[in-house]
């Protein structure tokens, strides 16, 4: 009997895309014929299924749509043998595709290790791990990422191209190169949700949101492995930050900083979760940036009024985070952790120091800092040079604005 | 991240160059390939060559909105000729195919070296602020 269509048949058969392509790849002992093929039987799906309501075995029916897609692919093609010819000299030893499928959780790996493998670009990591482990198409890809469908689907193609030239197995890493390979896996699925969590004004007005696949991805990582708190404390970050985004936006999408953001807007049960996951992988043990990261965003969102936040411990936390993963944005922080506990003063002598070891030149987030701090010091005049000279640098029209605006109302008071 | 390349070489009242048709082609082989690598890299995002500037119009708003035209003037300024939006993982990258086409051949096949402005393409703000 099909099933009606509804929003739970997309996040399932978004869900199943993995698991379709785990097993055609291992079929057809071909990753980038497989990937493509699902991405066709994943578009028949949302072009029938909908009318027609779902199958009753809608993982079956996408394996076998997408096993057809290649036989016709492979009997149809003219330069058939050239093509075979090809697959003989790239095919690996068939061990490399062990037929034994494994579990569910064991595809959604090796095929997140797969996308984030170090020979990709950073785009292309991103626009593969959305296809083939998201389930997205590449129209929806490429309208979140603001490119023509043409560009999209290249970068694909050639993301495929390199892992198939890197002769990457199809096959889960061994626990050591795992532990290796993690931090790109959890890099690129933070890139994705930063895109998302930034670009979002407040209302999910999109059909595909960024923000919500990356923390879907991220909650498949972190079930997939269980041994490595950083994948949970990357996915609380992603909670306690998302937790905010209906109050970090006003009417107008104007920008609101989190001193300013009205808390009764906060997703309360989004950080609950974020703060229950936090401190499960804290307690086992192997701190790293992102359970820091997701520490200092559950600070934040426990305050329940700006001046409650407890800054010290946050100033703490950046001084770990410092050692763990140093870095120019790190120590920016740092310093505005310390002007709130030990007075503007103290930030601006930070600062200083950064800006002689020259380490954050050409960047804006400097001159929006000593802005700031020069406005709690009461230097309006200073205060309003440094706010136009961050404007001037930003490549963010949103914080452009925001900047420009915090200019002009100092101008304004001060007349 | 996004770039947009501006290539500003175009004088008012200039004309077509007057160049022999085999630099001519030569030229505009070296931009189609251009053009071809960049969508080949999954790095084009838009790309477009203006009409000369002897069609060009300054509009500006009359009253009640209506619009006025007027003409340009050969004394003015340098007029875009085209550019290429690129999405890019570096600012160098963008430099980099900035500076593949500035030298563009001219006449003789000598490389232009034409200036091209590369500029970021604003775009979403950091995830948190201060």
């Amino acid at each position: 009997m099909p099933k009606p269509w509804d929003d739970a048949s997309e996040r399932l058969l978004r869900e199943l895309a993995p698991r379709a392509l785990g097993a055609v790849a291992r079929r057809f002992h071909d990753f980038a014929a497989a990937e493509d093929a699902v991405q066709e039987a994943l578009l028949a799906a949302f072009t029938q299924w909908p009318g027609e309501g779902s199958p009753e075995h809608p993982l079956a029916w996408l394996i076998q749509v997408a096993s057809r897609r290649i036989t016709d692919g492979i009997r149809g093609d003219a330069a058939r043998r050239e093509r075979e010819a090809e697959a003989a000299r790239f095919n690996p030893a068939a061990s490399w595709f062990p037929e034994a499928p494994p579990s569910e959780t064991d595809d959604t790996l090796i095929l997140l290790f797969m996308c984030c493998h170090p020979a990709l670009t950073t785009s292309s990591a991103i626009a593969l791990t959305l296809r083939a482990v998201g389930g997205l198409t590449t129209a929806e890809i490429a309208a979140a990422y603001l490119v023509p469908e043409a560009t999209m689907a290249q970068r694909i193609s050639r993301a495929k191209q390199s892992i198939r030239a890197s002769g990457a197995p199809f096959r889960l890493p061994s626990p050591a190169e795992r532990a290796e390979r993690l931090p790109a896996v959890l890099h690129v699925l933070y890139l994705i949700f930063n895109e998302g969590y930034a670009s979002s004004a407040g209302k999910r007005l999109q059909r595909l949101d960024l923000a919500q696949e990356a923390i879907r991805l991220a909650r498949c990582a972190k079930d997939a492995l269980p041994g490595h708190p950083e994948a949970a404390g990357l996915l609380a970050l992603m909670l306690l930050t998302d937790a905010r985004r209906a109050a970090r936006t006003g009417p107008g999408e104007e920008l609101i900083p989190l001193n300013k953001q009205d808390r009764a807007l906060w997703d309360h049960a989004e950080i609950a979760e974020g703060l229950a996951l936090l401190s499960a992988a804290l307690a086992q043990g192997a701190v790293g940036t992102y359970q820091l990261q997701a520490a200092i965003a559950a600070v934040h969102d426990e305050a329940p009024r700006p001046e409650d936040t407890d800054w010290r411990q946050i100033l703490a936390l950046y001084d770990l985070l410092k050692r763990v993963s140093p870095g120019p944005v790190v120590a920016l922080n740092y310093a505005v952790a310390a002007a709130m506990v030990h007075g503007p003063a103290k930030g601006i002598e930070l600062l200083d120091a950064l800006e002689r070891e020259g380490s954050l030149a050409e960047h804006h987030r400097p001159d929006a800092v000593r802005a700031h701090l020069l406005e709690m010091l009461g230097d309006r005049q200073n205060a309003i040079e440094h706010y136009r000279a961050a404007a001037a640098r930003t490549n963010s029209l949103p914080e452009r604005n925001y900047l420009m605006a915090q200019a002009a109302r100092l101008e304004e008071s001060s007349g | 991240m996004k770039y947009m390349l501006m290539m500003n070489t175009m004088r008012a009242g200039q004309g077509v160059p007057n160049w022999p048709q085999k630099d001519l082609q030569a030229h505009i082989a070296y931009m189609k390939s251009l053009r071809g690598d960049l969508r080949e890299s999954g790095e084009l995002v838009a790309a477009e060559g203006l009409a000369f500037p002897d069609q060009a119009k300054l509009v500006r708003a009359g009253a009640g909105g209506i619009p006025i035209t007027d003409g340009v003037f050969p004394e003015t300024k340098e007029f875009l000729a085209g550019f290429w939006i690129v999405d890019v993982e570096t600012p160098e990258r963008a430099y980099a195919i900035a500076a593949r086409a500035s030298a563009a051949p001219g006449p003789g096949g000598e490389p232009l070296n034409m200036p091209i402005e590369a500029r970021p393409v604003m775009s979403a703000p950091p995830p948190e602020m201060l």
